[in-house]
């Protein structure tokens, strides 16, 4: 057998250009030689880039992720595994988490979409649990620009395919159009599984000499260095990174999906932990480190799709569908039978050893041999220097024009890119399978049902990279806030939040500056709102020859609707129901889709989100709802108040017949107007002077907005808005952009 | 009654139709493996949706050489009432006991979303609490649903009245803009010669809970319960 140090005397010397292709940069190469004590071969270089890459390290965001709030009562499992999990109450919990997958699907967007969402299930099931529902969060760049059409195909059918055929529900999400996504566009896949709370699987490797196990599908060249990538800019030469981008097959998924959790349902799984980013190296390094052992890879034993591939290309390849295991010794036939029940490859690939190393053997050769600290915690952490940049002026209202009517620029804003109806998009998601679907796409949240309870799970994704870019700091805020506030919505309890944080080149000190600021916002949210961080995904490096995306941390939540019964949606009920406002009113319009649409300019500071008061309207409308005492709800977000009745209309079937805007703000101001911590409601008459007793014990504003009624919109000294139009105007643009010859 | 529902790989309504039939029944129906050759003693056979080996090669193609497929087809020819829904409608095709095939959606999208069928007939096991004409509202959740047959076999189906459903307006209107596939003449689903074996692409097991916004696919389930009991 031949040593490490032998295969360090046989490696050649690396030359600079080779560690700087592999985003190693001097100073790190330089703590590598230190940490391993010699020279790396090739094969040890590769593994050393890709744990230390941004993508696996965190190097850059570490420091500041700590700030986020992480536990709480119903926490079962924080930050640090595959997802987060917490409890439902009896004996149930729920598993999630959100992960970005941006740089592929840039470069490939079928395969890039699908195998995020692939992924993001992985670590879902891993856990023990089943996934329940899907939900994504989607930036694209500008309509007008050559590529979105195509991104936009893509992605969605990349994402629809995997998920349908997983027979996952993809119940909602968000997608954006802004230019500053032209050359980086975002995906963010999100998952929520379901699972005994005492049946949870983790993935720490503790024991020694135990066998570990490779199971589902075989591996390829495709996605070597997928991590690496994902760390680095783009450049106009991005196009050819099109082979690390790794290629989907949701069928196997299934049955591995199937495999596994049968496989749980016996008592041999020690630990398991899904091959994603960084793949064979990433997992076993995982494993073996937070089990505090050693791991010994027989790299002749792994099941190959392809010939001749080396032990480099073995340990960074990102093939898809793959897990690794840990089992109790003499457990392999259980595992093998159940493993090939199901046709998938199954294949014992090394031990846990107690020598504390990653040790990497291919045809006799020790390919590599590195302690694992070295991998898993000598990754450097960066202070990097950043800066907070001054926060905008607040614009007046009167600084705004007004339009020439206000329903003809209720019209226009929701026939607008950012408002327009996403049918097209969640109509390719099967969103129905499981048949637990409660709420489905185009609401406040998705909402499933708890199998064979009575209780739900209310789903959200959001944030508002428009605010996010104005101010990090109120933006980071305001994502955590509008989350909570949709969840509320439906009459959930918020329980948790996952995020997805992406960036732009952290080594910019303006780029950290936003990181450092929307951390800050989100923390000071999550806490507030007592709405803990549990799992999560950093992604920076999204720009293109030195241009960035906007600030975009994607706040993924989970809230808990105990009884089904006590549940509502935003859809208006019944004539005669009165419709009102509960929250302050200023009429911010910096930054709003009204300034946006009409003045086609995005100026000003954000509207800024009141914590405290945030939190009160939120739990006195989750308690009307848990009440009886409300018919319908509807948190105001993107595009203001007016937007909120239309989207209740829609929904509804039903017209309004509103009431004059109040005379301290102008008119435009007050129906389009972003200020958060509002919600519509309506409620029967009888229950109007119910809501405003209790509301004014909360210290929450109300304000009686009119009446539902008809089948237009109407406004005092305006032409009625029939439906059918407004309809017509929500329905259209998105179709047709996608559609058109 | 006893029910079987087949599980091929890949099937994932297969959960959804046990609990559908089981609601209905009264009691659990037996999960049967693809890879299985002997079948229980069943009053009905369901074949789910979902994506049997992926639909790699052609949706149900690999499926209907499964091996439980020679005895489903044993039953059927035996008279045995046999659901496939969906993918298990495609599957149905591909194994000669119903004429034609589903294609690519017209769109070459995935599409799901309600939309309403008219019953053309009622006098079989799986739809005689519908009214004949009645248009009710179920799910439709495919990529592959555009039904296609040459013109004896639509002439066939037409005039022995094997259409089971069509694509129609609210109103019961069968126009193109209600066709959500490209389907020849808006077809849904339909029967064998004998109409005992129904095959059909939307979802009837995903809307029999007043939970879910809608309890018209309930019908079917407690017509077959009544008629096979």
């Amino acid at each position: 057998m031949s040593g490490a140090a032998g295969a360090a005397r046989e490696a050649q010397a690396l030359s600079e250009d080779l560690i700087a292709e592999h985003g190693i940069s001097q100073v790190e190469y330089e703590r590598l030689l230190k940490e391993l004590g010699r020279e790396p071969t090739l094969t040890e270089l590769g593994v050393f880039s890709v744990m230390w890459s941004e993508h696996c390290s965190y190097k850059s965001s570490r420091m500041w992720l700590k700030k986020l709030p992480t536990t709480g009562p119903q926490v079962i499992q924080g930050p640090g595994e595959n997802a987060g999990v917490v409890s439902l109450g009896d004996g149930q919990a729920a598993v999630f988490k959100m992960e970005s997958h941006n740089h592929p699907s840039y470069i490939e967007p079928y395969q890039g979409a699908a195998t995020g969402v692939g992924g993001i299930m992985r670590d879902v099931f891993t856990m023990g649990a089943r996934p329940i529902a899907n939900m994504n969060a989607l930036r694209f760049g500008s309509p007008s620009h050559h590529k979105t059409r195509h991104l936009v195909s893509g992605v969605v059918s990349g994402i629809g395919d995997y998920g349908n055929c997983m027979g996952v529900p993809t119940i909602g999400g968000e997608t954006n159009f802004d230019p500053r996504y032209n050359d980086n566009i975002l995906v963010n896949a999100m998952c929520v599984g379901l699972v005994d709370a005492n049946r949870i699987f983790k993935s720490a490797a503790k024991g020694v000499g135990l066998p570990v196990v490779y199971v589902g599908s075989k591996t390829g060249r495709d996605g070597i260095h997928g991590a690496t990538m994902a760390s680095a800019e783009f450049d106009d030469a991005s196009e050819e990174k099109r082979p690390t981008v790794q290629v989907g097959d949701p069928f196997t998924e299934k049955l591995l999906l199937e495999a596994c959790l049968e496989l749980m349902s016996e008592d041999v799984i020690i630990a398991i932990q899904d091959m994603g980013a960084a793949g064979l190296t990433s997992s076993s390094v995982e494993m073996a480190d937070k089990g505090g052992v050693g791991i010994d890879l027989d790299l002749d034993q792994v099941p190959m799709r392809e010939t001749g591939m080396t032990a480099y290309e073995m340990l960074l390849s990102e093939s898809q569908e793959r897990m690794l295991m840990v089992l109790k010794p003499g457990s392999e036939p259980v595992a093998e039978r159940i493993f090939k029940k199901w046709e998938l490859d199954f294949a014992v690939i090394g031990t846990t050893t107690n020598t504390g190393h990653f040790v990497a053997r291919h045809k006799g050769v020790v390919e590599a041999d590195i302690p694992l600290p070295a991998l898993a915690h000598a990754a450097p952490i960066y202070e990097r220097p950043y800066e907070k940049r001054e926060p905008l002026p607040v614009i007046a209202p009167e600084d705004v024009q007004a339009p020439p009517s206000i329903l003809s620029a209720l019209e226009r804003l929701i026939g607008s890119p950012h408002l327009a109806s996403r049918r097209w998009i969640y109509e390719q998601y099967d969103h129905m399978v499981m048949a637990d679907t409660i709420q489905r796409p185009g609401g406040d949240a998705g909402v499933v049902r708890v199998h064979g309870t009575n209780k739900g799970l209310a789903i959200s994704c959001d944030v508002t990279p428009r605010y996010c870019s104005a101010d990090p700091f109120e933006g980071g805020k305001q994502a955590v806030a509008e989350c909570w506030r949709n969840l509320t919505a439906t009459g959930a309890r918020p329980l948790a939040v996952t995020d997805c944080l992406n960036f732009g080149n952290p080594e910019r000190p303006e780029i950290m500056g936003e990181i450092v600021g929307a951390i800050e916002g989100m923390a000071e949210a999550c806490t507030i709102l007592q709405f803990p961080v549990v799992s999560g995904n950093v992604s920076l490096y999204n720009e293109t020859n030195g241009v960035a995306i906007p600030p975009t941390p994607a706040i993924g939540g989970v809230g808990l609707i105990a009884d089904l019964t006590e549940m509502t949606d935003m859809a208006l009920k019944a004539d005669d129901d009165v419709i009102l406002l509960l929250g302050a009113e200023a009429g911010h319009l910096g930054q709003s889709i009204y300034m946006s649409v009409m003045e086609d300019r995005l100026e000003g500071a954000p509207p800024p989100v009141d914590l405290a008061a945030e939190r009160a309207i939120g739990d006195l409308v989750r308690g009307f709802i848990k009440a009886g005492t409300v018919t319908a709800v509807h948190d105001v977000s993107d595009g203001g108040l007016l937007v909120a009745i239309a989207e209740m209309a829609l929904a509804g079937k039903r017209g309004v017949d509103l009431e004059a805007a109040p005379e301290n703000l102008p008119a435009h101001a007050a129906w389009f107007g972003e200020d958060q911590g509002r919600y519509v409601v309506t409620a029967t008459p009888g229950h109007v002077a119910t809501i405003e007793d209790v509301a004014s014990v909360y210290g929450v504003p109300v304000r009686v907005l009119g009446t539902v009624r008809g089948d237009t919109m109407k406004l005092p000294d305006e032409a009625p808005l029939p439906l059918g139009m407004l309809r017509a105007a929500y329905e259209d643009w998105l179709q047709r952009f996608m559609t058109r010859g | 009654m006893k029910a079987s529902v087949i599980v091929f790989p890949g099937s994932n309504c297969d959960r959804d139709a046990a609990v559908a039939l089981e609601a209905a029944m009264g009691s659990t129906p037996k999960m049967v493996w693809h890879g299985d050759s002997e079948l229980p003693d069943s009053d009905l056979i369901l074949l789910p949706g979902g994506f049997s080996y992926g639909d790699y090669l052609r949706s149900g193609a690999m499926a209907a050489h499964s091996p439980i497929m020679r005895e489903v087809v044993r039953r059927a020819n035996f008279g045995t009432p046999v659901l496939g829904i969906c993918n298990g409608f495609q599957v149905l095709t591909e194994a000669g006991l119903l004429p034609g095939i589903l294609m690519r959606n017209s769109t070459l999208r995935f599409i799901c979303k309600d939309v309403r069928l008219r019953v053309e007939r009622n006098n079989t096991p799986f739809a005689a609490q519908y009214e004949e004409g009645q248009v009710v509202r179920l799910p439709i959740a495919h990529k592959d649903g555009c039904y296609f047959a040459d013109a004896a076999t639509l002439y066939l189906l037409e005039s022995e009245n094997r259409i089971a459903f069509r694509y129609c307006e609210d109103d019961g209107a069968v126009t193109g803009a209600a066709n959500p596939n490209g389907s020849s003449g808006n077809i849904a689903g339909i029967y064998n010669e004998t109409g005992k074996v129904l095959g059909m692409m939307p979802h009837p097991e995903r809307l029999v809970d007043p939970a879910l916004s809608g309890t018209d696919g309930a019908k079917m389930f407690s017509s077959f319960v009544e008629a096979l009991h």
